[in-house]
């Protein structure tokens, strides 16, 4: 057992032709020297710094840093919904100017239109850019059929559960066919086992359908169960650490998580995102035994 | 557990127990009142003379106070003369619940005492279109304004400040000036309603719409909504529920408008049923026309509530058992 020793940079023969392929298909979204500075009243801050990175084709990219890296901010900025200070965003080569349908995306907090059945909910980017009613609910049905919404269509959001709403909402920026979609923490919200089964269900959307994904996490064995790349940020000002090619082969499943290129690129992100140093200076965080207690001295849990 | 229940904070109680304080709400002030009315010893500061005596002044069915009637009844029993006879009674601006039930009903059967006068119920259709076309006129302004104030910043900041101001400016102040520009009719009771109403129904309509959660824009606009389409396809559906209910409050705020609004001009509708019969003494048909217009202000609003449950199944708040 060389767990330990195992090194996240090694590759299977399978799991380096995968990735050769995949850096043969063209680049979807590019980003050059990404620059976003706030400015307050406090003065400027430095949310990204550089960053710089590209996505192919089908490609699953996850996103992961420490609070603060900037993580949402970037996924707002290529979603066109907040502006740069610097640096480009290319989509198939032409620059990002606003949001738009060839970039859908999936909030945390679901945004479904209420007043909105799940089907007209699906039908809705549609219709926006002028298909006729009857034809756009053929395509939402298909596309609730992906997801397994079907018997849902005519609930509203308000009577789905949590994971029932994301996958709404992951149909309802498909159905578009966006070039890339953009998710931004989609599953932070959701309980532990619904989570798990979401990624299961995301991981097989994305084997049947051609898009790209650009996926936000701050859970580690996520990223590392979803990701081909993993794109890890550092916080203060948000700059790229590394672009990490996960080892660990597909298809993926949740028992991988004990095998060993699991665990090396786990070490490796935990190592990245809370550097040993960092925890040891950072007294506040740590938990110190107490000189009061508040118990019966006889009376121990541990 | 039992008693508890009754008052746990923000739970709601079982439909049997909403029901109960529901009719209880009413039907409290209701003994109230009837307490004060039929128990004697309760209140009744006045005497009705039944039969007044030797006393000169006094006549059948006056009513004069328990201390004026005290004295009087000393005096003849010291001089010897024949004693006034009364029963205690309260003042004649509180009628007893039975009287103003018989109003009620009697109000609509007796026909207006001049000739060109109105019945009840034609005073009452009265005041109804002046508060319809006061709030209609109003909200064909308010609505948009507001919801476009809620939407663009520019709209909000070019007219809100005014609108800040002129809220606090009473509504009945501009009376005069509604009767010189509009005449003595209609025109200036519709006025003072859409006065009262206007101002505070732009600022309630952007607040409301602001409220709506911008992250739906957001994902609107990720659907390629085009920033034009936003307003009609998210904004105002989004709000719609939350629009409606204020409309419904609002409402309300009209007809509190509305005694005001008709006693400029010529006095008309139920505002001069009232005043007629105040002046005549017939409290308990003041007392009833009151009751009319609230019955009519709550049965609306039910009817309303009822009726924004079925436009809006999606909206949570009105669904909530």
């Amino acid at each position: 057992m060389d767990n330990t020793t195992h090194d996240y940079l090694t590759q299977s023969d399978a799991v380096k032709a995968r990735f050769d392929k995949l850096k043969q298909r063209e680049v979807i979204l590019e980003v050059k020297g990404l620059n976003k500075v706030y400015k307050s009243a406090q003065g400027e801050t430095t949310a990204l710094s550089n960053v710089s990175f590209k996505t192919h084709r089908r490609e699953f990219v996850c996103v992961i840093g420490p609070s603060g890296c900037g993580k949402s901010t970037l996924i707002r900025i290529l979603a066109g919904l907040e502006s740069y200070s610097g640096g480009q965003v290319l989509l198939d080569g032409k620059p990002v100017t606003g949001p738009g349908r060839d970039r859908g995306m999936v909030f945390q907090g679901y945004t479904l239109f209420p007043w909105l059945t799940v089907r007209k909910n699906v039908m809705f980017g549609l219709e926006m850019n002028g298909m006729s009613g009857e034809e756009a609910r053929r395509e939402a049905d298909l596309w609730l059929e992906l997801v397994g919404l079907e018997r849902f269509a005519s609930a509203y959001p308000h009577q789905l559960s949590g994971g029932m709403k994301q996958r709404v909402a992951i149909a309802r920026a498909l159905v578009n066919q966006p070039r890339i979609l953009l998710m931004d923490e989609p599953f932070g919200a959701l309980d532990a086992q619904t989570r798990c089964k979401m990624q299961a269900h995301l991981l097989d959307i994305w084997r049947n359908v051609d898009v790209t994904i650009l996926f936000i996490t701050h859970d580690l064995d996520e990223a590392i169960l979803l990701a081909d790349r993993i794109l890890v940020l550092k916080a203060n000002p948000g700059e790229v650490q590394e672009l990490i090619e996960v080892p660990v082969p597909r298809p993926r499943s949740v028992d991988q998580l004990f095998t060993p290129e699991f665990i090396a690129t786990k070490a490796r992100l935990e190592a990245l995102i809370h550097p040993p140093t960092a925890v040891a200076s950072d007294e506040a965080e740590t938990v110190k035994p107490h000189m009061i207690r508040f118990t019966n001295v006889a009376d121990n849990v541990e | 557990m039992e008693t508890t229940a009754w008052f746990a904070a923000r739970q709601e109680l079982p439909p049997n127990r909403r029901k109960l304080l529901a009719i209880g709400s009413f039907v409290l002030p209701i003994l109230i009142w009837c307490l004060v009315s039929y128990v004697p010893f309760l209140w009744h500061p006045m005497v009705r003379i039944s039969d007044p005596g030797a006393v000169d002044y006094f006549q059948a069915d006056m009513l004069v106070d328990k201390a004026v009637f005290k004295a009087e009844l000393e005096t003849m029993q010291a001089q010897g003369g024949a004693l006034p006879v009364g029963g205690l009674s309260n003042p004649i601006y509180l009628p007893p619940p039975h009287k103003v039930a018989e109003a009620f009903y009697t109000g609509f059967t007796t026909p207006p005492a001049s000739k060109d006068g109105l019945w009840l119920h034609q005073s009452l259709w009265q005041s109804i279109q002046v508060i319809f076309w006061g709030f209609l006129l109003s909200s064909l302004v308010a609505v948009p304004l507001g919801v476009l104030a809620g939407t663009y910043s520019a709209v909000s900041r070019l007219f809100e400040p005014f609108i800040e101001f002129f809220r606090y400016l009473p509504a009945p102040a501009f009376g005069a000036l509604a009767v010189a520009v509009l005449g003595i009719y209609e025109g200036p009771k519709i006025a003072i309603i859409f006065i009262g109403t206007f101002f505070q129904q732009v600022l309630i309509i952007s607040n409301t719409t602001r409220k709506l959660d911008y992250a739906l824009l957001e994902a609107a606009l990720t659907l390629g909504t085009s920033r034009l389409k936003l307003l009609r396809h998210v904004v105002i559906p989004g709000i719609l529920p939350d629009l409606y209910r204020d409309q419904r409050i609002l409402l309300g705020w009209a007809w509190t408008y509305l005694i005001v609004a008709e006693l400029i001009g010529t006095s008309s509708g139920i505002t001069w049923f009232i005043t007629q019969q105040a002046r005549y003494e017939h409290f308990e048909n003041v007392y009833a026309a009151i009751l009319m217009i609230g019955i009519i202000g709550l049965g609306t609003d039910l009817v309303l509530a009822k009726l924004g449950k079925r436009l809006f199944p999606w909206d949570k708040p009105a669904n909530k058992q």
